[in-house]
């Protein structure tokens, strides 16, 4: 009886450890500082295992069955605590400190009463100097063991939920063996069993479904009901719909919500295809949802599309499903339409073709990787895929709220030899957003834009290309691979509007 | 991007991931180096005599960076009649790279400083590559910016953490940073510093710099010992300066010539337009590039130029000509040639054995020459190395305290979007026993112990490597490059090798002493300049 008491020592400290390290863990990823996050998490542990120590003198009787109860409790507290911290931060943000401190005092309390319990029950076992001499190495020698496995093994492989529920299910099994060993002694037999029952399916359906529960958790986090999820090997794409606004999320970020996208796009399309009446050849890089696609089809004079995504998944599911190949008319199954789904960059260098036009729509420069696809360089080769007459527009990010950034990928199209019309268009899900029209040529508004649309037209095209004086030029450095100063000004901008 | 959008990128990975470790598969990779076979046969000089003799009025021998840069000066000068008998299959020597499936990666140099402006030759070459743009004689040219490294351009592993730029500040003391001023004092003093004879103290190339007494009195002590007489004994600064030399020169700033170790700081003053003036200029398969697009050129205007797997097995100088014995090594043939002009493009120890009249003192200044063994390996991984903390992978990433001086990102310069696979070439120059013990390592040691050392060092920043990792080849240098130490450039071989002219000129980068691509152009277009 003892060394089984002994071993559930050292389980029921580890125990305590990991649901210690799986909350500040947590709070550090969510709330940021970790060392701030460590330490008060610690500090509330340890004072609320002395609050528990202190409880432990009111038990009084049926000790075993106490003890079972407890280990339940914890099991089941402790298990959750990382599903429940995810929810709550998910979908309320405000109580998320009061709840994590909630979770760790009353784990640490339930926690600081299991040792002095058992150090009670095996009082009359031992002398008084080897039980806590080896009580006490046991749960030391617990808390060691998941202090290295965490790091390494736990929150890597395993996840935070995965592990909490983990420990949980321990707590429980050790409750459930301790039934068994006292099964002579012990009270309330058949509804302890019952109790301990509960939490072990609870906790085990838990952990079959941290899956689903990381779902739910993103729907918090997206507001909106989830319609579809993946992750590809390039990023992750989810799918919300609220009412009859769709919604498209890359990596978290919004892409574009059905109810304007229209303007978005229009936008993007028009003001340099209208001016392109022979244009026979479009280019689209990014954009494989296939909505700028869907603009450049009304051109009758469109003979070919090649658009170049990186992601198949994205090009297929937005080909195939029917919801979303309505919203783009079904523009990726069009026979002018061709998909190659390869980097931008591999594939223009392999690629001589000239273009009339060529629509970028890339992500915003987030990254140093994103940085260079609004490099000087990049453009200088892009250029060379353009036709004679040929025109090449960009999505610039928000002149509004990224002004500078906007300003530099202005400058870098002049500075590869480009001449430039920027613009503007009011999306809004987005806010202000940008638009720049590059050519070797002066660019000319268009008279009319020759196809129905809902937004775009000539005379809205006149405020588009006028910058009022809160969105207007101001200096920037040309963007290089060698410097990559569009990624600071665009995360400096970003930052300070998220403030 | 707010926290949640932040969480909902992080919580899929966190919670849902449920990876635990397989079975691997057991890694593997090749162990490269120069033809051992035939650099026995070339040894022992066993050879058939020839069956023919053929005229030629020109013969390069060696296909390294120097003899490519005489081929080039040749054919600026409109001469096209030469060849190039070069050992190996492909040219390039040290510069040679190579590919593990799609991806480019270096075998060995991979990065060229803005040229100075004192580099000619080297600027009118990257000019004819497209490299350098508009005029190559401007204080500050424009370079191609594909060709510019991109940011990050490197960063340091230093006590458990990465740190941007390689001279250590993490840890460093008040002390440290003062000394690192000091440092930095003293060489800006030496980059502006012009001997009594109005050149520079520093030039690049380095046969260009002054020849006062005093300045190259500092040839006389290690640039450790330099330093020390300077006061100067931080520590991380002896790192640094360890670095510096062993990144060049593959030793250590205790066998390294105080003159070659400040060279190293004090010669790169050139500037460029619209970078930062210690950027480089770099390509995925590094110098390799280079290479290749020099042979491409010179293909373009002399065709038949290049005799690959054709090394020069014996060579007798008479007062107007040179008979060359070219080992054609897939016949096993020998073929005779009776050369106007040879220039040498090959180490000078290869000069030293097959020089079958060679004059007196050769061998022996030729054995004494220090050269330094190197190892590079190509670890080929399936997406980009992972570590944590807020210093982003770098094109170059350097380890303190490592007997390796780190890696290379192979694929840095790509302009791609998605996440893929990637080579990283690590550099490992094998210094720290004497040069005949790390030569007879670098013969007898497996691949396995190579293998093994390497993901153990690159795993104390990367602790997830192994994971990635798909496969480790590996390239022994064990003749690399020669090793400037103290009184190298007093040494006879340097008075021998200058000292040629006709019918047999010197156009190795041993003809300075030191390997760099600067030094090897200026060898090879010196020597191509003998030839009628
Ligand atoms: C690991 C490593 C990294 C380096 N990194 C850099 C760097 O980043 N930047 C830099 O500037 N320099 C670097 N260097 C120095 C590099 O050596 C020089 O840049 C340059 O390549 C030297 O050219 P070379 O023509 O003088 O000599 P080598 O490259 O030695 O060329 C000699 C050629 O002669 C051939 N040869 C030998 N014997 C015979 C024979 N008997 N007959 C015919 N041919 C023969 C060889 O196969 C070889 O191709 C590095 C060197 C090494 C080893």
């Amino acid at each position: 009886m003892r060394p089984a008491l002994l071993f559930s020592v050292f389980v029921v400290a580890s125990c305590g450890l990991a649901y210690e390290l799986i909350a500040a863990a947590l709070s550090s990823y969510v709330l940021g500082d970790s060392i701030t996050q460590f330490s008060t998490v610690i500090g509330t542990y340890l004072f609320a295992m002395g609050i528990g120590s202190w409880l432990s003198k009111f038990i009084d009787k049926g000790l075993t069955a106490r003890f079972v109860q407890i280990e339940l409790m914890v099991g089941v507290v402790g298990g959750f605590s990382a599903v429940i911290l995810f929810m709550v931060f998910a979908h309320f943000t405000e109580p998320f400190r009061l709840v994590l401190y909630g979770l760790v005092f009353t784990t640490g309390v339930l926690v600081g009463l299991e040792i002095p319990l058992i150090m009670r029950i095996l009082k009359n076992e031992v002398e008084f100097k080897d039980l806590v001499a080896q009580v006490l190495s046991f749960d030391y020698l617990g808390a060691l063991a998941v202090s290295i496995l965490f790091p390494v093994v736990l929150a890597p492989h395993i996840g935070l939920m995965r592990t909490s529920l983990l420990f949980g299910l321990m707590n429980v099994a050790v409750a459930l063996w301790a039934m068994r060993l006292f099964r002579a002694t012990i009270g309330g037999g058949r509804w302890l069993l019952a109790q301990g029952a509960i939490a072990f399916v609870l906790l085990l359906a838990g952990f079959g479904f941290a899956d689903k529960l990381t779902i739910l958790a993103e729907e918090g986090i997206y507001a909106d009901q989830i319609l579809y999820a993946e992750s590809t090997p390039y990023q992750r794409i989810v799918l919300t719909r609220w009412r009859d606004d769709i919604r498209l999320f890359l990596n978290g970020n919004l892409q574009f919500a059905t109810r304007d996208e229209y303007r978005y796009h229009e936008a993007l399309v028009h003001p340099a295809l209208a001016t392109l009446p022979g244009a026979r050849r479009v280019l689209i890089l990014g954009g494989g949802d296939g909505l700028a696609a869907r603009e450049v089809l009304k051109y009758p004079n469109i003979e070919s599309i090649t658009l170049v995504d990186l992601d198949a998944r994205m090009t297929t599911l937005f080909r195939t499903n029917h919801l979303l190949s309505a919203m783009n008319k079904g523009s990726l199954s069009s026979p002018k339409l061709h998909v190659v789904n390869s980097d931008a960059l591999i594939w223009l260098e392999r690629n001589p073709e000239p273009f009339d036009l060529a629509i970028v729509d890339f992500p915003d420069p987030s990254n140093y990787s994103l940085g260079k696809l609004y490099s000087s360089a990049f453009y200088r080769l892009l250029e060379k895929h353009l036709s004679d007459q040929g025109v090449m527009v960009i999505q610039s990010t928000s002149p509004f709220y990224a002004r500078r950034s906007f300003w530099c990928i202005v400058n870098t199209l002049e500075d590869a030899g480009l001449k430039t019309a920027p613009y503007h268009a009011y999306v809004p899900s987005f806010g202000e957003w940008g638009y720049v029209i590059a050519s070797r040529r002066d660019y000319v508004l268009p008279a009319k834009i020759p196809v129905p649309v809902r937004y775009v037209t000539p005379e809205t095209m006149k405020t588009m290309f006028d910058f009022p004086a809160d969105m207007s030029r101001i200096p920037a450095e040309v963007n290089r691979l060698n410097n990559q100063v569009l990624v600071r000004y665009f995360e400096e901008d970003w930052r300070r509007v998220m403030k | 991007m707010d926290r949640r959008h932040f969480l909902a990128s992080l919580s899929s990975p966190l919670l849902a991931s449920c990876d635990f470790e397989r079975g691997k598969p057991v890694l593997e990779g090749k162990l490269l180096g120069p033809d051992m076979a035939l650099g026995h046969k070339l040894r022992d000089n066993k050879f058939a005599a020839a069956t023919q003799t053929q005229r030629l009025p020109i013969a390069i021998i060696g296909g390294g960076i120097g003899g490519l840069s005489a081929a080039w000066r040749l054919l600026k000068r409109g001469i096209t009649d030469f060849k190039i008998f070069e050992l190996e299959a492909e040219p390039g020597g040290n510069s040679r790279s190579g590919a593990s499936g799609t991806i480019a990666h270096p075998w060995g140099a991979h990065y060229l400083p803005f040229p100075t402006v004192e580099s000619v030759n080297v600027r009118a070459i990257l000019a004819d590559l497209g490299v350098l743009l508009g005029d190559p004689s401007a204080i500050a040219p424009r370079y191609d910016e594909r060709y510019v490294v991109g940011v990050p351009q490197e960063r340091l592993y230093v006590d458990g953490l990465w740190q941007e730029s390689v001279l250590p500040k993490i840890g460093a003391s008040k002390r440290d940073f003062e000394q690192y001023k000091r440092f930095d004092e003293l060489v800006e003093r030496y980059r502006r510093l012009r001997g009594a004879d109005g050149a520079k103290a520093f030039a690049l190339p380095s046969a260009l710099s002054s020849k006062q007494a005093d300045i190259r009195a500092l040839d006389g002590q290690t640039l450790r010992d330099f330093l020390l007489s300077q006061g100067l004994d931080s520590p991380r600064l002896h790192w640094y300066a360890d670095y510096g030399c062993r990144d060049d020169y593959g030793a250590h700033a205790h066998h390294i010539s105080a003159w070659a170790g400040l060279h190293y700081h004090a010669s790169r003053d050139a500037l460029a337009t619209d970078a930062d003036a210690r950027s480089v200029l770099t390509w995925p398969q590094g110098n390799g590039w280079l290479v290749q697009q020099l042979s491409a050129w010179i293909k373009q205007r002399a065709p038949d130029a290049f005799a690959p797997q054709s090394p020069c097995v014996r060579l007798e100088t008479a007062a107007s000509y040179a008979d060359i014995d070219i080992y054609n090594a897939p016949q096993d043939r020998l073929t005779r040639y009776r050369a106007d002009q040879v220039i040498w493009a090959a180490p000078a120890q290869v000069l030293a054995h097959v020089w079958a009249n060679s004059p007196a003192g050769l061998r022996e200044a030729a054995t004494q020459m220090e050269v330094s063994p190197w190892l590079v390996a190509n670890l080929t991984l399936d997406s980009l190395p992972i570590d944590a903390g807020p210093v982003g992978l770098s094109w170059d990433n350097v380890l303190y305290d490592s007997p390796a001086l780190g890696y290379v990102v192979a694929t840095h310069q790509n302009i791609a979007i998605g996440p893929g696979p990637t080579v990283l070439t690590y550099y490992w120059p094998i210094d720290n026993e004497p040069v005949p013990a790390a030569r007879k390592r670098l013969y007898d040691t497996d691949w396995k112990v190579w293998a093994d050392a390497i993901i153990a060092e690159l795993s104390r920043p990367h602790p997830g490597l192994r994971e990635q990792l798909q496969h480790i080849d590996i390239w022994r240098w064990p003749h690399a490059m020669a090793r400037p130490v103290p009184g190298f450039l007093t040494a006879p071989i340097r008075g021998l090798l200058a000292g040629l002219t006709r019918p047999l000129s010197f156009a190795h980068a041993d003809l300075t002493g030191f390997s760099l691509f600067e030094e090897a152009t200026y060898a090879g277009v010196r020597a191509a300049d003998f030839a009628k």
